[in-house]
This record gives structure tokens, C-alpha cells and sequence, in this order.
């Protein structure tokens, strides 16, 4: 039984997991959701590195794979490196260094998620709080635009709207929970108020609640975007008496109209709620460590996403140096695909130019994108098979546990074997 | 390798400008050496590797700088070179910047300032990527609530066994404490307001946790004192605050040859005024006490006009600058432990309260007349980023450059403070003390700021010829010297050359590992583990930074036991 075992699927990063290993594999999850029970158990693997010969994917060695993928990337004048959401900073570091030896771009799937989070946070800042805080502290919870009974099932209980801490000895029955949608979720059920609103009204309504806190009643029109303004003045007065709240908001926030302008706009709600009360604010990061891939771009280059290192120093300009804008103008020559399925989660016209370029795929599982991969390096799975460093959505580090013994390479030591390879190629022209 | 013919400026060693080959081998300083590697000094000015005390060079606050403000990385753009990787950033540089930028001022060592001991596995992510220098952090202890449990209790040997095993657990080098009981309360959008203000919860007052965190600072014998951002800092009046808490400290023992506090960007406490109107400098009264007593150093904080950005365990603090800057804000509170903030902010000469704030530092500077008590710091980069502490040189050695100056701020200046009065030059020597030699002894760093057999082969050549200048007059030359140094050295491996860094190796990270009396940790953990059980988001088996997080480490050894031998 390994104790205290970190799970490597969601931004909660639970730490509480117990697991039984036997006979050199994990034989029961104890402690874990269904969805994190299931990543750790595992599932189909990708058995050996492959190359695409005349249409067909090929078993090779991996030192044959990373010989071709080390061929690609130089071949290629605008590579790009995307995905990183899923493994762990220490494969983001040996990325970062091989993006910058070919000068690509190092992007992650934040672009397609809380890129527009990212963009806010440069606008306005983040008040934030690490999660033991929330769960000590936190008597009102908002989640807007997120879903965590189903994304996160452990959130509400270990973290916030159902945790018990030093201030919160009575848990849910001490706090008050306003759930902000466009859907009556299964979140909306734990809610003392739910607000459903108009798709793409979020900005209008974020709008209001700043008025409303900053005592400009009158000025607001009886219903807003189809909210009647009572209902709002019920939401605000409950900001405004929290004695330490907490805003979690999704992509339901990020992805609707208005995006990273929507949460500059809660943002702000939140900074200015500081003038009365104790107010946080938080992303809710969807993959284990789509958090760190930004910490670690940061620290290496300044700027935690979109990272282009074509001019030999880091550009960074989202829109241009993103990865699904970078595929969607056909400007992408070639792509290394790491930890993430762009082909199932990127827009149409990305993925279609994607198709038509060579990618190097490395993951320990199958998904859409091997479909149309030429090279595919089968990966151990971070947080089972290797250790290393994942941040939860709140930015806390922690150390991933090695949990059973693999013969696959980690993501770490692929990317070394690109990057010798790649070393080798440049000496010998 | 020889260094050969320097004008040496050792003055830990008594060495003020002396002409004198330096020997380095293995590493370290030596008496003689058969290496044939030699670097031509001839005439030129010698000096210890630069030491920063206290600097904000890792951690979840400069990467929350950095990645709110991608205005700030677009600065100080260099690209990747056969030796460097690609620099960004300028007062939150990114990690090889923050490396490469420190060895061409000559500077080999710098310690981080402030990291909670749950987040420290970050500091320690971003501290290994900083290539060349040595390194450190602090770990702060201020708004714990074991620390102000065990205070409450007065059970100062579970508070001592705690620091010991916060310490550990943070790979820290030494107790920082920031605005204490401050980032506690701070959890519930308050603030303590004086030493003797109770912490809301928790029943006892910063002036009691700054006490019993600097005893048990001393019965662990650590090689560095209670390190101390003072209640009350960056607001009018304080400096009150400040005098007050220093004359709390007084009747302290050190148990090493060192100070017992030292305080932190002491700039930012030595305001009087009862607001912003009737602002002004209690620099004089400040510096009269640190000259008549001898518990206390200080780093300056000095600030200088242009982009900064604050960020401090000061959570308060930053929610207020925020307000009165209308300035995007971050903040991270930390559970248990801590709270912080971050505000970019712009320091303008002609603000009267930015033009005062800059006289502060440099009367703070110019008025306390032992070097060995002032660090020179803005404490980066909260004043200034650290690539900018050759102007304080220039300003500390040049009335005229001063003068010069003045003329250009706001002409309070001249009535709110007494900086256009103070005659004072430093010389090469105070230089040298200011920035690595004092630096080095107040950290109890053995082997460096100095440069006698044994110490840590770090060493800064510098295009100055003490002879020829006068540094009262070509102050432009000092300031462009220390800029860029001629040659820099560490750990007897050149890196950097005329500014041009030509070897990255990776420094060494210090940290102490301090032994108590097994029952003290044994009490302390119980408690403990009742707290993670129910209140710590993450598991005690999870908490501890781990040996793979730092590639070089450099066990300081202290505690406990120590002190009983000494005592016998
Ligand atoms: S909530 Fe997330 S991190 Fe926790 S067990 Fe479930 S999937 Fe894993
Ligand atoms: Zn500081």
C-alpha cells in the first residue's frame, strides 16, 4: 500500500490517495473520484514507438522514433510544440530548451482553455488564495461558469463549498454556495442561490454585481439580460457579507462571449469586493498540471504561454503565437504533440491543417490525435510511473509519486533523446 | 588560476586596497597555486564576489510579476547564445537573466528573501534554474500558526524544534518574519496595527512573536539572526514602529558573533509624518539609533526613479498600494502560514512622496556611520531591480552626483529630508563592505565576502583604477565599472568577461539543517499532525521539499546541542 499518492488527472491534485500495488501493478485506487481511480488504473496503452510507412503506422525502436522526430523538427522552419497539460515540469523544462534549440513555439492547451484567464490575470491581477485557505476560511463559495461536481468531484468536499476547516468547523451548513450558469448543473443542486443566466450574458451580469457593490442601485434597470435585478441584489448582498468568499469560475466563464474581457470583469468584482470583505479569486484548471506548464514557461522565459522562440529570445503575442491560431493560418510546418489531444480539442481548421503536417505524437495513450501523427513515442504516465513536479489550480507544488516500475521512457528522457538526436543531426550538416 | 597584480579590497581581512596577486584552486582561495591560468589584473580594482542578503529572486511572487505583467518581460530581451539561454524581463526577469545579470555586476551570491515553507518546492524549482550564483531562501515564519501557537503557550523549545523542522521542510536558510501576525489576520482582510495589537484568533501580539522567534533563533544557533520587515512598513510615521521593535530586541543574546535582528529594506520604516501630505524623513533619528547600538544591521531598500515591482509577504501592504496606485493587483494567501502580494509600480521624480523616499535610502546610507551595518539593497525588486545598484554606489561615493540629482526631484526634497546636507563620500572600502563583505558575515556566510585562504574562490575584477579615480568626480565611470565587471569569478571558474558571460555553471543552494532534542520535535509534531489532518490542504506526507529539488545543496549545521557545549 503506497500512501499520501497524488492523483494525475484533474487541477485538484488530491494528495489523500492510497494505492495497492501488486505484482508491479496498480491493483486498487483507494481515496480517489472515478475519474482519477480510473487514469491511475490505466487503460489500453500505446505498446511501441511507431513511424507512418505508406500510410500505416510501423513499429519501430525509440531511438528510430526520436531519429525521425529529431528530422522533422529540423526539417521544419515554424515547428511547434504543444500540449504539456498532462506531464510533469520536469518534462516541460527538457520542452522548453528543445523549443528553443529549433526555434519553435511552446504553447500549451491553456490557449484552448484558460488562455483568456491568463490574459485577464495581465490585466488586473489575481487575488488569489491557496485552496487551505478557502476550506479554513471561505463561508460564501461562487462557482460561475464551472462545473466541479462533474469535473472536479472532489473539489467541494476537500476544498471548498463542502470543507471543514478551522473557521468552517460546520462545512456546508456554514456557508452559503451561489451557482452562476447557463445550465441547471449538478453543481447548481449543492446551491443556496443559482443564477441561471442567458448564454454569453456573463459580462452584463458581472457588470451589475460591480454596480451593485459599489452602492449604484438606482442606476440599474429592474431585469438585466433576463435576470431580475432582486435576484442580484440577493447575490451582491451575499459578496458584500461574506466574511471571506471565493470565486471559482470555468471555461463556462472563459469561453462564453466577451472571454478574456469576462474575466478582467470578475476580476475586478473580486478586487473591489476587498473594500469590503475578504474576497479570492480562482481558475478552475481542468488536466493535473496545466497550471505548471505556465509557471514553468514564466520562469524560463518570462510569459506562460504562446512562446515563440524563433527570434532566438521569447516573443509572446496569443493570437499570433498561439497554437491553434498558429494551425489555423497554415503557418505551422511541423508539431510535437505532448500530453494532449489537440486533434479532439482544437478548432476545425487547426486540426485540418494539422492533418496535413508532419506531428510527432508523445503520449502514453491513443487518442484521436495518433490518427494523424507520423511518429508516435509511447510515454510512462506521469504521476504513476515516473515522479516529478505537477502545480494544482491553486499554484502549490507538489511532487508526484512514482508508483510502479515501466519500461516505457519518460517524457522527460524523450525529449532528451530528440534533443541528442536533434544535437547529432546539427553536427553532422 | 592566479589573479595577478589587483588593487585588492578585502576589508573583512583588513584589506583596504592592497596590490597583491590572489591564488584560486579547487575552488577556493588559496596561499599558492602551481595552475598556470592566469587572469592579468594590473592596476585594477579587486573585490570578493558580490552578496545580495536580500533580494526576491524566486518563488510563486516574482512568477505571479512576471506573468501579470508581459509589459516587464518585453524589456531586457536578449536571445540564446552557445553559453546562455534567451533572457527576458527587467524587474522580473526570468531565471538566466536574474543569473547572468548578477555575475556581470560581480556579483556571485544571492539569497531569496522570503518563501513560505509550503511553497518553497517552487522557490527551490525557480532557485535551480538560476544559473551561476549561489543561493539561499529565507523561510518565513511570522503569521504561522504553530510558531504563534508555541508563543502563545511560551514553550520556546517547541518553537525552536518547529523553526528546526520548518527550516528542513523548506530547504530555508534562515527565520524571516514579515509584518508579523499581519498576513494571519490578513486572512479575514485585516491587518495588525502596532506591535502590542493582538492577532485576531490567535491571542498573542507581533511583539511577542518577533521575541520568541529571535530566541529560538538563538537557541538554534543559526548562522544567520531573525531576519525582519517591521509592522507598519511603507506607511507615514512609522518609523516609531521601528524603534520601537528594535528596543524590544535589545536584551537579547546573540549566540553567534553577529547581529540579532537584521532588518529588512529598512527605507520603506523610516517614515514620519501622519500621512502622505506631511510626509517626510526620519532617516536621521533612524541611523542616530543604529549608531548608538549594536543588536542590529539593515539592508537599505533604497529605491531609485522608474519601473518596479513590489511584492511582499505584506499582503496588506500590497492591497494598499494597489488602491492608492489604481494598479492591478495579485495576491496569494497562504494557508496557515502566510499571505502576499504583488503591484507593479513606477517610482517618479517628481512625486514628492517617490523624491523622499529616494533621499530615505541614501541618508539611511550616509548617516549610520559603520558599513558593517547597512546593506545596500533596493531590495529588488521592490525599490529597483538589483541591475541598477551601481547608481546607489555612484550616489553613495559623489556629493556632486547627488547635488546633480537633486536638482532634478521634487524640490521637497530639500525640506522633508537632510540628504542635501550630508557631506559624507564612501570610499572603495565602504563599497566593498556594503555589498558582499557585510553581507556575507550578517548571513554567516563563512567562506564568502572575503577573500583569505579558504574562502569560496568568488571573486569580481572591476575596470577601475583606485589611483587614477576620483570617484567624487567621475562618478559616471564608477557607475559604468560596477555595471559591468572586467572579469568575474566563481567557484575559480571565469564566467563572465567585459560583460559577457562565457561559462553557466550551476551555484550551490545553502540551507540549515539545525538539531534539536528529539521529545521537543516529538511535542511539536503531534500538534502538528492534528493540523494537517484537518486543516492543510495538502499531506504532512507531501509537505517537505525533497533532496531532488536541490542539484547542489550546502548543509549549514546548527541547533541546539551546539549551544550547550558552547555554554559549557
Ligand atoms: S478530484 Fe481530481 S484530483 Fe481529486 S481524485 Fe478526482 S480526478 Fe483526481
Ligand atoms: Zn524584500
Amino acid at each position: 500500500m503506497i500512501e499520501d499518492v497524488i492523483c494525475s488527472f484533474c487541477g485538484c491534485l488530491c494528495d489523500d490517495l492510497r494505492v495497492e500495488v501488486e505484482e508491479g501493478k496498480v491493483a486498487k485506487v483507494r481515496g480517489a473520484c472515478r475519474l482519477g481511480a480510473s487514469k491511475i488504473m490505466g487503460h489500453d496503452r500505446i505498446a511501441a514507438p511507431m513511424i507512418r510507412q505508406k500510410g500505416e503506422l510501423v513499429e519501430v525502436s525509440y531511438q528510430e522514433a526520436y531519429d525521425r522526430a529529431a528530422e522533422i523538427l529540423a526539417a521544419a522552419r515554424r515547428p511547434l510544440l504543444y500540449g504539456w497539460a498532462s506531464t510533469v515540469n520536469e518534462a516541460h523544462q527538457k520542452g522548453i530548451l528543445l523549443g528553443e534549440e529549433v526555434g519553435g513555439v511552446v504553447d500549451s492547451t491553456a490557449t484552448v482553455c484558460h488562455g483568456p484567464s491568463i490574459l485577464g490575470i495581465e490585466e488586473k491581477g489575481l487575488a488569489g488564495a491557496t485552496l487551505g485557505q478557502v476550506k479554513n476560511r471561505a463561508d460564501v463559495i461562487v462557482f460561475w461558469g464551472c462545473n466541479p461536481s462533474e469535473a472536479h468531484p472532489r473539489h467541494a468536499l476537500r476544498y471548498s463549498s463542502n470543507a471543514c476547516g478551522k473557521f468552517t468547523a460546520e462545512g456546508r451548513s456554514c456557508k452559503k454556495v451561489i451557482v452562476v450558469d447557463v445550465r441547471r448543473t449538478r453543481t447548481a443542486r449543492n446551491a443556496d442561490q443559482f443564477l441561471q443566466i442567458q448564454p454569453g450574458t456573463d459580462y452584463e451580469i458581472i457588470c451589475a454585481l460591480r454596480m451593485l457593490v459599489a452602492g449604484k442601485d438606482d442606476l440599474l434597470a429592474d431585469e438585466i439580460c433576463g435576470i431580475q435585478k432582486a435576484d442580484l441584489v440577493k447575490v451582491a448582498q451575499t459578496l458584500k457579507n461574506a466574511r471571506f468568499g471565493a470565486l471559482f469560475f470555468g471555461l463556462g466563464l472563459t469561453h462564453s462571449r466577451g472571454r478574456y474581457k469576462n474575466v478582467d470583469n470578475a476580476l475586478s468584482l473580486v478586487a473591489e469586493l476587498n473594500a469590503f470583505t475578504k474576497f479570492v479569486v480562482m481558475t478552475m484548471r481542468g488536466h493535473y498540471n496545466v497550471a505548471g506548464i505556465g509557471q514553468v514557461l514564466a520562469w524560463e522565459s518570462g510569459f506562460p504561454m504562446s512562446v515563440d522562440f524563433s527570434r532566438g529570445a521569447p516573443y509572446f503575442n496569443p493570437g499570433e503565437t498561439s497554437a491553434a491560431d498558429l494551425l489555423g493560418r497554415k503557418e505551422a510546418d511541423a508539431a510535437l504533440i505532448i500530453a494532449a489531444d489537440p486533434a479532439a480539442n482544437m478548432p476545425r481548421a487547426a486540426v485540418e491543417w494539422l492533418a496535413k503536417i508532419p506531428v510527432i505524437q508523445i503520449d502514453p495513450f491513443e487518442n484521436p490525435t495518433t490518427l494523424l501523427a507520423e511518429v508516435v513515442i509511447p510515454s510512462a504516465i506521469a504521476g504513476v510511473e515516473v515522479d516529478g513536479t505537477a502545480y494544482r489550480m491553486d499554484g502549490m507544488a507538489l511532487r508526484m509519486r512514482k508508483l510502479v516500475e515501466t519500461s516505457f521512457h519518460s517524457d522527460k528522457e524523450i525529449l532528451q533523446g530528440i534533443l541528442d538526436s536533434l544535437r547529432r543531426l546539427k553536427d553532422d550538416n | 588560476m592566479i589573479i595577478k597584480g589587483g588593487v585588492v579590497y578585502d576589508p573583512a581581512n583588513g584589506i583596504y586596497g592592497e596590490e597583491m596577486d590572489l591564488c584560486l584552486e579547487g575552488g577556493r582561495i588559496v596561499e599558492e597555486t602551481g595552475e598556470k591560468d592566469v587572469i592579468d589584473a594590473r592596476g585594477l580594482m579587486v573585490m570578493p564576489g558580490g552578496v545580495d542578503a536580500h533580494s526576491h529572486i524566486a518563488g510563486p511572487k516574482i512568477n505571479s510579476g512576471r506573468i501579470m505583467r508581459p509589459d516587464d518581460s518585453r524589456m531586457g530581451v536578449e536571445p540564446r547564445t552557445g553559453v546562455c539561454r534567451p533572457c527576458t524581463g527587467y524587474t522580473v526577469p526570468n531565471c538566466y537573466a536574474i543569473g547572468y545579470r548578477y555575475a556581470r555586476m560581480g556579483y556571485t551570491t544571492a539569497f531569496e528573501a522570503a518563501t513560505p515553507i509550503i511553497e518553497s518546492r517552487h522557490t527551490h524549482e525557480e532557485l535551480e534554474e538560476i544559473p551561476i550564483l549561489d543561493k539561499g531562501a529565507l523561510t518565513l515564519f511570522g503569521s504561522n500558526w504553530t510558531v504563534m501557537e508555541c508563543v502563545k503557550e511560551n514553550d520556546l523549545a517547541k518553537l525552536a524544534a518547529y523553526v528546526a523542522w520548518g527550516l528542513k521542510s523548506s530547504r530555508g536558510y534562515g527565520v524571516k518574519i514579515v509584518n508579523p501576525g499581519g498576513g494571519e489576520a490578513w486572512g479575514f482582510g485585516a491587518n495588525v496595527k502596532g506591535l502590542h495589537d493582538p492577532v485576531p484568533n490567535f491571542d498573542v501580539t507581533p511583539a511577542e512573536i518577533i521575541k520568541g522567534l529571535a530566541r529560538a533563533n538563538e537557541m538554534l544557533r543559526l548562522p544567520h539572526s531573525i531576519h525582519l520587515h517591521f509592522n507598519n512598513l511603507g506607511k507615514p510615521g512609522n518609523y516609531t514602529t521601528a524603534l520601537e521593535t528594535l528596543d524590544l530586541l535589545k536584551d537579547i543574546k546573540a549566540s553567534r558573533m553577529r547581529q540579532v535582528v537584521h532588518i529588512a529594506h529598512m527605507q520603506f520604516s523610516a517614515y514620519g509624518g501622519t500621512g502622505w501630505r506631511d510626509f517626510d524623513s526620519k532617516a536621521p533619528e533612524i541611523a542616530d539609533y543604529m549608531n548608538k547600538n549594536n543588536h542590529a544591521t539593515m539592508d537599505l531598500g533604497q529605491i531609485l526613479f522608474g519601473s518596479a515591482t513590489t511584492m511582499t509577504a505584506d499582503a496588506p501592504l500590497e492591497y494598499a498600494n494597489a488602491r492608492l496606485l489604481h494598479q492591478k493587483w495579485s495576491n496569494c494567501d497562504i494557508e496557515l502560514e502566510e499571505s502576499s502580494g504583488v503591484v507593479p509600480i513606477f517610482y517618479a521624480r517628481m512625486m514628492p512622496v517617490n523624491a523622499i523616499q529616494w533621499a530615505i535610502g541614501l541618508e539611511l546610507a550616509l548617516l549610520t556611520k559603520d558599513p558593517w551595518k547597512v546593506l545596500l539593497t533596493t531590495d529588488n525588486p521592490n525599490g529597483s531591480p538589483f541591475v541598477n545598484y551601481p547608481e546607489v554606489i555612484a550616489l553613495l561615493m559623489s556629493q556632486a552626483k547627488r547635488a546633480e540629482e537633486i536638482s532634478r526631484v521634487h524640490e521637497l526634497v530639500t525640506k522633508r529630508t537632510a540628504l542635501p546636507s550630508i557631506e559624507r563620500e564612501m570610499d572603495w572600502s565602504e563599497i566593498a563592505i556594503m555589498t558582499r563583505s557585510a553581507s556575507a558575515r550578517i548571513l554567516g556566510l563563512e567562506d564568502k565576502g572575503h577573500l583569505g585562504p579558504g574562502a569560496d574562490a568568488d571573486v569580481a575584477v572591476y575596470d577601475i583604477r583606485p589611483d587614477e579615480v576620483d570617484p567624487s568626480v567621475d562618478h559616471a565611470l564608477v557607475k559604468k565599472a560596477f555595471t559591468t565587471a572586467r572579469y568575474t569569478i566563481k567557484g575559480g571558474v571565469l564566467v563572465a568577461r567585459d560583460g559577457q558571460i562565457v561559462a553557466a555553471p550551476q551555484g550551490r543552494t545553502y540551507w540549515v539543517d539545525a538539531e534539536v532534542p528529539q521529545a521537543d520535535t516529538e511535542r511539536m509534531m503531534a500538534d502538528l499532525k492534528d493540523k494537517f489532518e484537518k486543516y492543510y490542504s495538502v499531506r504532512l506526507g507531501n509537505y517537505m521539499v525533497q533532496d531532488e529539488y536541490l542539484s547542489r545543496p550546502q548543509v549549514v549545521r546548527a541547533g541546539t546541542r551546539a549551544r550547550v557545549e558552547v555554554a559549557q
